[in-house]
């Protein structure tokens, strides 16, 4: 290469530089004023601490964190393994009938089955406690992502495809450019679509025993408490509203 | 360079595209293909790559045979041919320098274009490639935002970066206005003239191949019909030939370019 050619790197670099500018000014400043930022978080613990005496925390609010934790852990490893699987079921990538008949028909049957009835027997497999929930709510956004997304996959613009096999791609690497970039923003919108019903599935899983605050639901009717009853209500209420207009909010600005 | 020896082509619907084609394509040519659609214009092209497999006879590119040639093999005769499409078929969601550099994933193991890092070798192999089509200053704009004229360049840009022996273009200007179709055929042709790369075109008019083409091939219902030099023949003779290849004569008013340009 005797005359290289320098391209001025992309935009980015610029606002990346303003950043780390910024920063360092800041870093420089604390250093200067005798800043410690340890004793600023130990202070804000022990601070923390006693506000948590003042204003303690509701009981819901750690079932509800759980129920929370279940539906984004469900919903991150169902829609991961969902991914592989959408790529097998779908007619125009790996074109091999003998996995994909069979593995749409396992979507099909999954897709069939609530849940709650899959955190029911995981109970009784695996015990009461939110991993049978966890395991449940894994199952069921997989089987949604992924017959999703294999539908998405075979309404691609096969003309990529065929661009990125005459480059001389083996099969990942038409996956990589010809099949990623034309289905992110779908894979993404319906794992948000996945993980909407995964709260409020979450919410009711702990009903069978599977964790989260649909085990105090159970409690407080179990025990006739109905004032505590109404505000699990409302709290569910709440939450799962405020994350479904998130979630869709997202997804119209993806597709 | 690439050879056709009595090679048919049946799609498992029963359509027959072509019926024993013999041809045989010297290093360095611009053989332009011309004929109706559904001719079998797009499957002889594609039988070059294999992009679509042949029924039967054998197809010869740079002495390996392709019709038997599979995985590694296949691929790594493939990066040796460059193609452009009619709809341009680049990534439009990636940035014109990561579709230019796709080009190069032939030379790569699957972990390195999975992960998409590239020696900055072939990036200067990228920006070469885009300043011969003179779009150096879109490197990286997202593919998306470009015209079509501007795509097409990528395209050719991407297949440049495969530093290909051949090159292959399927209806390259089709989709594009008569200004447009000028300038990426000056550049599709300059480019191949310069690398010495053998082009196999489809077209679709007639004055487009008597301007461009080194030599002229008609396909009709599956077969070649029409095999000439435009430089031994008269352009009014080869406009009357062109009945052969299409059934009906061409008229005038049917060229894209103005006969000024040619």
């Amino acid at each position: 290469m005797s005359d290289r050619i320098i391209v001025p790197p992309p935009k980015r670099l610029g606002q990346t530089l303003g950043i780390l500018t910024v920063i360092l000014v800041i870093v420089a400043s604390a250093i200067f004023a005798r800043f410690n930022i340890i004793e600023v978080i130990l202070g804000l613990q022990r601070g923390g601490r006693i506000l948590a005496r003042m204003f303690p925390l509701p009981g819901w609010f750690g079932p509800l964190m759980e129920t929370l934790q279940m539906a984004v852990t469900g919903t991150f490893w169902g829609a991961l393994l969902a991914f592989p699987i959408a790529i097998l079921s779908a007619r125009n990538i790996v074109d091999v009938p003998w996995i994909r008949v069979p593995l749409r028909f396992f979507l099909n049957i999954l897709r069939t089955i609530p849940a709650m009835v899959f955190a029911a027997m995981f109970v009784a497999i695996f015990g009461i406690g939110n991993f049978s929930g966890v395991i449940a709510l894994v199952i069921f956004s997989f089987g949604l992502v992924a017959k999703l997304l294999f539908e998405s996959i075979e309404a691609i613009d096969e003309g990529q495809v065929e661009a990125l096999r005459s480059l001389g791609a083996d099969t990942l690497t038409v996956i990589r450019y010809a099949v990623l970039p034309q289905i992110l923003p779908q894979y993404i919108s319906y794992t948000l679509y996945a993980f909407e019903i995964n709260v409020r599935s979450a919410a009711v899983l702990g009903y069978v025993g599977a964790g989260g605050i649909g085990q105090l639901f159970e409690r407080a009717l179990a025990w006739r408490r109905f004032h505590e009853v109404g505000e699990l209500v409302i709290v569910s209420f709440v939450v799962v509203l405020f994350l479904d207009f998130f979630s869709a909010k997202v997804r119209r600005s993806l597709i | 360079m690439i050879e056709f020896k009595n090679v048919s082509k049946v799609y498992p619907n029963g359509v027959k595209a072509l019926n024993n084609i013999n041809l045989f394509i010297d290093k360095g040519e611009f053989l332009v293909i011309i004929g109706l659609s559904g001719a079998g214009k797009s499957t002889l092209l594609r039988l070059i790559n294999q992009l679509i497999p042949v029924s039967t006879g054998q197809v010869i590119v740079d002495g390996v045979r392709m019709d038997t040639a599979s995985g590694k093999i296949l691929r790594n005769m493939r990066r040796k041919i460059g193609m452009i499409f009619q709809s341009f078929n680049i990534v439009k969601r990636m940035s014109v320098l990561s579709n230019v550099l796709s080009g190069r994933v032939g030379y790569h193991p699957t972990w390195r274009n999975v992960l998409g890092i590239y020696p900055e070798d072939d990036k200067q192999i990228a920006y070469k490639a885009l300043q011969r089509v003179d779009i150096l200053e879109k490197v990286h704009n997202r593919a998306s935002d470009l015209s079509g004229g501007q795509q097409q360049r990528v395209a050719i840009a991407r297949a440049l970066a495969q530093q290909p022996l051949i090159m292959l273009a399927d209806e390259p200007v089709a989709s594009l206005d008569p200004i447009t179709t000028v300038q990426v055929m000056d550049f599709l042709k300059e480019i191949c003239a310069s690398d010495g790369i053998t082009t196999v075109a489809n077209l679709h008019h007639v004055d487009l191949a008597w301007k461009y083409a080194t030599r002229v091939v008609g396909v009709r219902a599956g077969e070649i019909v029409y095999d000439q030099r435009p430089s031994q023949t008269t352009k009014n003779q080869f406009i009357k030939d062109m009945e052969i290849v299409y059934g009906r004569p061409i008229h005038h008013d049917e060229f894209v370019i103005e006969e000024a340009v040619v």
